[in-house]
């Protein structure tokens, strides 16, 4: 058997695709839900951490900390297979979309930390000296600026995102990775997997490049 | 005697530093006070402590009657007193007409269209019409401090504050900041001006505040304070200006 036979067996490509293409819908499902959650919370925690009161301050720290540092994969298993030991059982969809999420969650508000305390000082004094609200001063001046200024890492790591969703598949999660392994089991043949691999990069590339770009523009008006 | 900003006894440290040590002054309605004195001698300090940029440690700061220690009180001085920064500050992310207008919206209730035709005025009146839809990285120095001052103005401010508004400036544009200045001192409005500019303070200002080392050493009117110092620390400071 040639290498095509074994991995770009193109017969067995085409039949395995529309089960490919499914699997690809539930992980652009699960990313983007994720990315989402993970922003606004990502979002809430940054504010929090910078401008709550002091016991909040500390929770989001510890939050961001110890999510930061647990692995996403101990967390998905944590979450699916130990809580319905206390009676708390979810979905596999759930379940992923939870960890992806609160992980996601941790890093994003510390990008968005760094966005906020990237601005120069003088944006919020000029804010606060015309007597703007503290939710305006947020609103109309830091957050549009901050924001701004971190696309290109809440880029990277919503393209992480993307990528981890992949780990959904060990709770039994019929994302593109889950279907790719069935579909090998079914056509006794690996083509499938290297068929998600193309896929997943088909999907990211694209990101990947633009984050290059967007960081390029940036250090070009930084200069 | 109850004039339109009351500072009595303030005082405010950075760690062991003494950056205003026991500073009073009392500005009256329409007057314009100029405060000089060298680098780190606290009068940046002093002005932003007024509208609490800086918190102050002890002491009393009265704006228009109300205290700028009580949070409550600060925004409403915040609303009434309009600053201008060394370094413009004017947000990047809005065209020149949006910086202008922003705060009327948001804090006086003002619709956009009224904003904006405040707006459009007031940077007609500091000489930048053309400027209007641009943003403020595509202008000079000279004229995003303009717009800095448009901008202080659109909330129709009972006192200007200036917190070294030609510092930044490339010399051939300090002249025509502080000629937009100089015409508003003419308006009445009351105006305090911390400035490295002695021919301007001489020109403008009604009465002079020499700070030494986070205290007012000598105040009076231009005439006594650039012509006859009394004070030993304000006749050498005047030397090594002039000397410079």
């Amino acid at each position: 058997m040639s290498i095509f036979d074994t991995f770009l067996n193109w017969k067995v490509f085409v039949e395995t695709l529309p089960l490919l293409l499914m699997g690809l819908w539930v992980t652009i499902g699960l990313g983007v839900a994720a990315i989402v959650l993970g922003a606004v919370g990502g979002m809430l925690l940054a504010l929090l951490r910078l401008y709550g009161p002091r016991p909040l301050r500390w929770v989001a720290v510890t939050y961001i900390n110890v999510f930061r540092a647990i692995p996403l994969l101990v967390l998905l298993i944590v979450i699916y297979y130990a809580l319905p030991f206390v009676g708390l059982r979810f979905t596999s969809f759930t379940s992923a979309t939870a960890a992806l999420s609160l992980v996601s969650a941790a890093y994003s508000a510390e990008i968005l930390r760094a966005g906020i305390e990237g601005l120069p000082r003088g944006q919020s004094e000029a804010a606060r000296a015309l007597g703007l609200s503290p939710l305006r001063q947020m609103t109309d001046v830091i957050l549009p600026q901050a924001v701004k200024l971190v696309i290109p890492p809440l880029t990277s790591n919503s393209i992480n995102v993307m990528k981890d969703t992949s780990l959904a598949s060990v709770v039994a999660m019929p994302d593109l990775l889950k279907q790719a392994t069935q579909a090998q089991a079914l056509a006794a043949n690996p083509t499938p997997l290297i068929g998600a691999a193309l896929i997943y990069l088909v999907l990211l590339l694209p990101f990947v490049n633009l984050v290059g770009v967007a960081e390029a523009r940036l250090a070009k008006r930084a200069r | 005697m109850a004039g339109i900003i009351e500072i009595r006894d303030v005082r405010k440290s950075f760690g062991p530093f003494r950056a205003l040590d026991g500073v009073d002054l009392v500005v009256e309605e329409g007057e314009v006070v100029v405060v000089i004195g060298r680098s780190g001698s606290g009068k940046s300090t002093l002005i932003r402590c007024l509208n609490q940029l800086e918190a102050h440690d002890s002491g009393t700061i009265l704006v228009h009657g109300l205290d700028a220690s009580r949070p409550s009180e600060l925004r409403r001085i915040r609303t009434e007193a309009g600053m201008v920064f060394q370094s413009f500050n004017l947000f990047p992310h809005m065209s020149v007409l949006r910086n202008v207008a922003l705060a009327p919206v948001r804090v006086r209730g003002l619709t956009w269209a009224e904003a904006n035709a405040r707006a459009r005025k007031l940077l007609v009146r500091v000489g930048l019409a053309e400027q209007i839809d641009k943003y403020p990285n595509q202008l000079s120095g000279g004229q995003q401090q303009r717009v800095g001052i448009a901008r202080a103005l659109a909330m129709e401010p009972k006192v200007l504050l200036f917190d070294e508004p030609t510092s930044a400036l490339d010399p051939e544009m300090v002249g025509e900041v502080l000629e937009v200045i100089q015409q508003l001192a003419r308006t009445g409005v009351t105006m305090v001006v911390v400035t490295h500019e002695m021919g301007f303070a001489r020109r403008v200002a009604d009465r002079v505040a020499f700070i030494d080392a986070g205290r007012i050493v000598e105040i009076g009117p231009p005439a006594a304070i650039f012509d006859t110092p009394r004070d030993p620390r304000l006749q050498t400071f005047l030397k090594s200006i002039l000397s410079a």
